[in-house]
């Protein structure tokens, strides 16, 4: 295999509408390697996963898949990618109205043309990997958010793809299913022969798990680097971030006029 | 729910949908009666139709044997000329009489055969010569006034 | 004074211009729609799942609604009739107001708020809970997948629902006039059979209900597909299919039956 990213990012910049979202990224996901981008909330990170999947289009500069400008791809080639690629939805974004066996089978069912039965085995090798298989009979609505986010994941990985994407996948864990999921996305990227991108806020957890961590404020990539360059970084925003602390290159308050002469000349406000 | 049952029941509505499709079409209209059965043009003038509509009904003896087809002004004879569409199966005699009647005393109105002994058969495209006019209830009214007024000095 | 002048005029041209950009909006989801029907058609079984939650879960409250509409229709009718000594023609006046216009409208009406809520409702939670964006990660179209068998469930279901309206409606006049008042049964059928025309009168009373049945659908899924990703967002477009349904059902009946009725 070439040595070349899997997914390469140069100068993109996004604005939905006439609000600029994303400036001037420069991003790469080595194949094979597990990258975190990690930013505060509303800093555009679902965004880029969106873009590298295409159901977003960049308003300038390129996103490079396997050497495929995505935005560049017609309908028919963007599904051809995008059935090399798997994606884990924030609360797992299982169907509803499909019980968890079919939930894995789906993207099975809808691209392939592989007999019932082969499905079956594909779905409950599957299910074991993310340790379910015992639960394929049951609906979304009777699993526990952890297990949801895992049946998720296995119909992520149902068609081996050469790229994984997770968005938010520790959201809303308890401990345990966050362990499992953190030690599940490893595990998954490594055994796959995947690379991935992972979109979080949790920063204990990647730094355990991920190879290269990106971190992006207000739209822009603000400091790179291997988890233990982060750990000792002495940016002052990646110290603010990683220790979480409440005031700092983040500021606490949302601009606001001086405060002072908003008090006291108060009529400004409603006028 | 499994698929067997799913499907039962979308069979069971979609038949129950049809079902109801016939029986307005069977029970509720008129279907069997005149729907693309087989007829024949006959025309006939009047000099006054009322209140004639298509689609009125055509009957002998009180059955209905056909329909109005058309009405229309004639510009040379200054008269309605009607075009009734009878079923094929219904042959009348060349001197049967046309008239406008109403069914109750505002009811609609409807054109009337009583037929007649001719041996010769109306065939399609033949105009009816003997035909009636609609009564007319103010022409009745003011009749009967004139009639009541004029008789009204002898007594 | 001419700046709230300039305000409201300005109010009133983004209503409109936000408003046809909206419809213009559907129309290109509606092509979306048909060119993406055939999926749909070639795994049949995606549209009957559909057909039962629309067609069959509606059946009751079609069926008990045109009951009562059709026992209403007999006990008016019979009173207003009476009076010119014409309840012979009870028939006539159940079946006409039904098959014309009741049947097609009321049911559609309902089938709107029955079927057309749930399915906005269903498809903006799909909508709110990132399925439709999962699914089109996975390579499947959503539009061909999920929106179209609904779609074409509503179109096929409508007319079915219409007939059934009117039929029970035309039984229960049945059943109020005859069997209740006592209106000669042999006048009651035949001088609706008379009266009531196949083509004229039935046929285009399921052109109406299709017609209706495309109307509702189609503003069903528009309305979800593009549902706010939000519980408000969702219940915000459920109100609107009910409301735009409703509105669209009503403004097209008046087209359709000036161009069915007049002139013939």
């Amino acid at each position: 295999m070439s040595s070349t990213p899997l997914v390469k990012i140069s100068n993109l910049n996004f604005a939905y509408e006439s609000r600029p979202i994303l400036t001037g990224i420069n991003l790469e996901i080595p194949r094979g390697k597990l990258v975190a981008i990690m930013g505060t909330s509303g800093c555009g990170k679902t965004t880029l996963l969106r873009l590298i999947g295409g159901q977003l289009r960049a308003s300038a500069g390129e996103v490079l898949v396997d050497g495929q400008n995505v935005a560049a791809l017609d309908n028919a080639a963007l599904f051809k990618l995008r059935r090399r690629m798997g994606m884990l939805f924030q609360f797992g974004a299982l169907f509803t109205d499909l019980s968890v066996f079919d939930n894995v089978a789906f993207p099975l069912r809808e691209n392939t043309n592989l007999s019932e039965d082969l499905i079956r085995d594909l779905v409950l090798m599957k299910l074991h990997a993310v340790g379910l298989r015992g639960a394929h009979r049951l609906m979304p609505n009777e699993l526990s958010g952890g297990m949801a986010r895992r049946v998720a994941l296995a119909r992520g990985i149902a068609l081996d793809p050469m790229l994984m994407m997770y968005d938010e996948p520790f959201a809303g864990l308890d401990p345990i299913s966050l362990a499992i999921t953190g030690e599940l996305i490893r595990k998954l990227n490594d055994a796959l022969g995947a690379s991935s991108i992972m979109v979080t806020h949790d920063v204990p957890e990647s730094l355990k798990i991920v190879d290269y961590i990106y971190f992006m404020a207000g739209g822009k990539v603000v400091a790179e680097g291997t988890p233990d360059d982060i750990r000792n970084s002495t940016d002052p925003f990646v110290h603010q971030f990683i220790w979480g602390e409440p005031d700092g290159p983040v500021p606490f308050h949302y601009p606001a006029p001086a405060y002072a002469g908003e008090l006291i000349g108060g009529r400004g406000i409603h006028a | 729910m499994s698929r067997t049952t799913l499907d039962l029941w979308v069979g069971f509505f979609v038949a129950l949908g049809l079902a109801a499709l016939l029986f307005l079409a069977l029970k509720v209209g008129n279907l069997t009666h005149s729907g693309g059965g087989e007829s024949y043009a006959l025309q006939a003038r009047f000099g006054n139709i009322g209140g004639l509509k298509v689609r009125a009904p055509v009957k002998s003896a009180g059955v209905v044997v056909g329909r109005v087809a058309d009405i229309r002004f004639d510009p040379e004879s200054y008269q309605a000329l009607v075009t009734l569409d009878v079923e094929a199966r219904y042959q009348f005699p060349r001197d049967t009489f046309a008239t406008i009647n109403t069914s109750g005393l505002l009811g609609e109105q409807y054109i009337g055969f009583e037929v007649g002994g001719d041996e010769a058969l109306l065939k399609a495209g033949d105009t009816i010569k003997k035909t009636q006019d609609a009564m007319v209830l103010e022409k009745l009214i003011s009749q009967f006034m004139y009639n009541k007024a004029s008789e009204e000095p002898s007594k | 004074m001419l700046d709230t002048l300039r305000g409201a005029l300005t109010r009133l041209g983004w209503r409109v211009t936000s408003r046809v950009q909206r419809l213009g909006q559907a129309s290109r989801f509606l092509v979306a729609i048909l060119l993406g029907s055939g999926t749909a058609w070639r795994r049949f079984s995606l549209i009957t799942r559909e057909l039962y939650y629309t067609g069959v879960l509606s059946l009751i409250i079609i069926l008990v609604s045109g009951l009562f509409v059709g026992m209403v229709l007999g006990l008016q009718g019979y009173d207003t009739l009476q009076r010119y000594g014409s309840s012979s023609a009870l028939g006539v006046l159940v079946a006409l107001s039904l098959v014309r216009e009741l049947g097609p409208v009321v049911s559609a009406l309902l089938f709107a708020s029955r079927a057309g809520s749930a399915i906005t409702a269903e498809v903006g939670l799909m909508r709110a809970t990132e399925q439709l964006s999962a699914m089109e990660m996975m390579a499947v179209d959503p539009v061909a997948r999920v929106v179209a068998p609904r779609f074409w469930a509503g179109v096929i279901s409508m007319p079915l629902l219409a007939a059934l309206f009117s039929a029970i409606g035309v039984f229960g006049g049945y059943l109020v006039g005859v069997v209740l008042i006592g209106v000669d049964e042999g006048s009651f059928w035949s001088q609706m059979q008379s009266a009531v025309d196949f083509r004229l009168d039935i046929v285009n009373g399921v052109i109406k209900s299709f017609v209706f049945g495309v109307l509702v659908s189609w503003i069903a899924v528009f309305e979800g597909f593009h549902a706010a990703p939000s519980a408000e967002g969702v219940s915000a477009a459920t109100t609107r299919t009910v409301v735009t349904s409703a509105l669209a059902i009503l403004a097209s009946d008046f087209v359709l039956t000036a161009f069915m009725f007049t002139g013939a």
